[in-house]
């Protein structure tokens, strides 16, 4: 195509200049290294992704793991002790193992939402005011601030929920465990908000000015231009931050390891312990014997939390392109 | 410049053997003794600049794994072997390892020092571990639930109190686990309705549970655990591959001599010799 074309201008005009010929070979291999640049990172993802998918495999594969995690184990109750209820327990780590994925779920959603609760409101109403109604000396200071919070290691968030979150909630609602899905929940919030404020806030100023110009020419006031003029326009952008929140909430380890208490408990009363599936692979994986049912169900566990975020991701990408649609239909 | 490529590839050739030689022993496993490792290894080395001891914690399931997949000389470890660990090790290395008792520890039972309960019977622990048990009026103390705090499944006291106490029974799902002995203890002094247990430890804020024999309330004293008669004490093991030999052979005999057993004291568990 193109270098064809090269050709016959090479035959019109003999003499192309070596200068420009080796322009165009410079040109070639920095696009050669960007384009490859652009597929290690994706084959990455996928080397990632097949090699925890083999690990995980054995559990449908191997005979005795099937036996000892078969799917009605890990997703319906079982009778744990001779005389009790059945029920879904997690403890790997038995004579007779128990390897029930419903207390996991639990607690990895309760951290979740609690932390979703708390740092997309914030997260949004901060973004918003930050775009629309701050000064523009505080905006300055606002934003590089709350992006500084990102940068804050997990563990030393994890911590001060450990150590002072935890006491300061137990010793104002006097809960009966001090630590929980909330404190765990709060300490994910911190690890959020600045991701969703981040992207909200892009989301926002990317609206056209011809927006609001012409809202505030109808009459509107700025409060009512912000709310329901900006924020409708942003709100792809607003999607995709929560959904980055979220991806950063189910996945984040430490936090949750040193905050959440660690107990599998099935309950929906989030004053209690839970144990979150990151956490619990992130507890097991250094103990475990390698190529045992145990291993297996810990990879199969990360299988499970990369298909919840890309299932997520997918219905918010879905959601975004109606959205679209619908405001340039509106327009034209 | 091709010279001197050639001169730094020779270098690092006669660098090699010389860097086998400088020997290297790997130590690693349970959290209960990384610190008895550490020390012993500090004290050894001082006496020969020319062995390099690493110690890491991480678990004695750790440790043993490392050893199985050949990657640690020697695996502390405080609890036995399994079997499966040793099927492991024959299959793969066709050695039935060598185990060396290195020194004794007890496993403590704590609560908060707010808490009125001095005592409880090995049957009123278990009852509390298995989740029988779940206000402290059933075992003589206030109207409150118990909190239970236990350590992660990786943990070689989290094993040894698993066979010694619920005899092989699992713990109560509402178990909190923490890690490490120290995690527990700030948790049981921050919690006053909590319950812990771990290695010996001195700390603000918690005391040492007695275990309830008939009569008798035996506490966790170096005594009480030298001579056996406090019911939860362990062994705390070395492991390796084969018989010791060379350096690790020089580095057991000195854990195992008077002055490594000093140490041992010193650390806050008890001798084996």
């Amino acid at each position: 195509m193109q270098s064809e074309g090269l050709v016959e201008t090479a035959t019109v005009a003999p003499r192309l200049s070596s200068v420009a010929r080796r322009r165009q070979i410079r040109e070639k291999v920095i696009a050669g290294f960007i384009t490859a640049m652009a597929f290690t990172g994706i084959a990455a993802l996928v080397l990632i992704l097949v090699f925890i998918a083999k690990e995980a495999l054995a559990i449908f594969l191997d005979a005795h793991a099937r036996e000892e995690a078969s799917l009605s184990k890990m997703f319906l109750p079982q009778v744990v002790r001779a005389g009790k209820p059945a029920a879904f327990v997690w403890q790997p780590v038995s004579s007779v193992p128990k390897v029930s994925m419903i207390p996991l779920f639990i607690g990895t959603l309760k951290t979740t939402l609690v932390s979703m609760v708390v740092a997309v409101p914030v997260g949004v109403a901060g973004a918003l005011f930050a775009a629309e109604f701050a000064p523009r000396r505080m905006r300055e200071i606002l934003k590089p601030t709350i992006e500084l919070l990102a940068g804050i290691p997990s563990v030393v968030l994890g911590f001060f929920a450990l150590m002072v979150l935890a006491s300061f909630l137990q010793d104002t609602f006097g809960l009966t465990s001090r630590l929980n899905a909330v404190v765990a929940g709060l300490g994910l919030s911190l690890a959020i908000v600045p991701v969703i404020f981040t992207v909200a806030e892009d989301a926002l100023t990317a609206v056209p000015r011809s927006y609001r110009e012409a809202s505030l020419a109808l009459g509107a006031t700025p409060w009512e231009t912000a709310w329901k003029v900006v924020l409708p326009a942003a709100a792809p952008g607003i999607l995709a931050a929560c959904v980055l929140g979220f991806g950063r909430a189910i996945g984040e380890t430490m936090i949750v390891l040193m905050a959440s208490g660690n107990a599998a408990i099935v309950s929906w009363n989030f004053a209690d312990s839970v144990r979150s599936m990151s956490a619990t692979i992130a507890a097991e994986m250094g103990e475990v014997v390698v190529g045992s049912p145990h291993y297996s169900l810990l990879f199969f566990i990360g299988v499970e939390l990369f298909l919840f975020t890309f299932v997520l991701n997918m219905l918010a990408n879905v959601w975004t392109r109606r959205v679209i649609k619908r405001l340039s239909g509106a327009g034209a | 410049m091709k010279n001197f490529i050639a001169s730094i590839a020779a270098v690092l050739l006669l660098a090699l053997p010389g860097a086998a030689r400088a020997g290297t022993v790997t130590v690693k496993g349970s959290d209960t003794m990384v610190i008895l490792g550490q020390r012993w290894a500090e004290e050894f080395m001082k006496k020969n600049p020319n062995t390099k001891l690493q110690v890491t914690g991480g678990g004695s399931g750790v440790g043993l794994s490392a050893l199985i997949n050949g990657t640690t000389d020697i695996a502390m470890s405080s609890r036995p072997m399994k079997e499966a660990e040793g099927e492991k090790l024959r299959t793969r290395f066709n050695t039935t390892g060598t185990e060396i008792s290195v020194a004794k520890d007890g496993v403590t039972f704590y609560v908060n020092e707010g808490n009125k309960v001095d005592a409880l019977t090995q049957e009123q622990l278990k009852g509390i571990y298995l989740g029988d048990i779940t206000n402290w009026k059933e075992v003589g103390g206030p109207d409150a639930p118990i909190i239970v705090y236990s350590r992660e499944n990786s943990s070689g006291t989290y094993v040894f109190v698993k066979d010694n106490l619920l005899n092989g029974d699992d713990y109560t799902s509402s178990a909190q686990t923490l890690p490490g002995t120290a995690a527990v203890v700030n948790a049981v002094s921050k919690e006053k309705n909590g319950i812990g247990y771990g290695g010996s430890a001195y700390a603000k804020g918690i005391k040492e549970l007695k275990i309830k024999k008939g009569n008798e309330a035996i506490a966790p004293s170096a005594e009480n655990i030298k001579t056996g008669k406090y019911p939860l004490s362990r062994d705390l093991y070395f492991y390796l591959r084969n018989k010791p030999a060379a350096d690790a052979k020089a580095f057991i005999d000195f854990v195992l001599s008077p002055e490594g057993q000093a140490l041992v004291t010193k650390v806050g568990y008890f001798p084996v010799k």
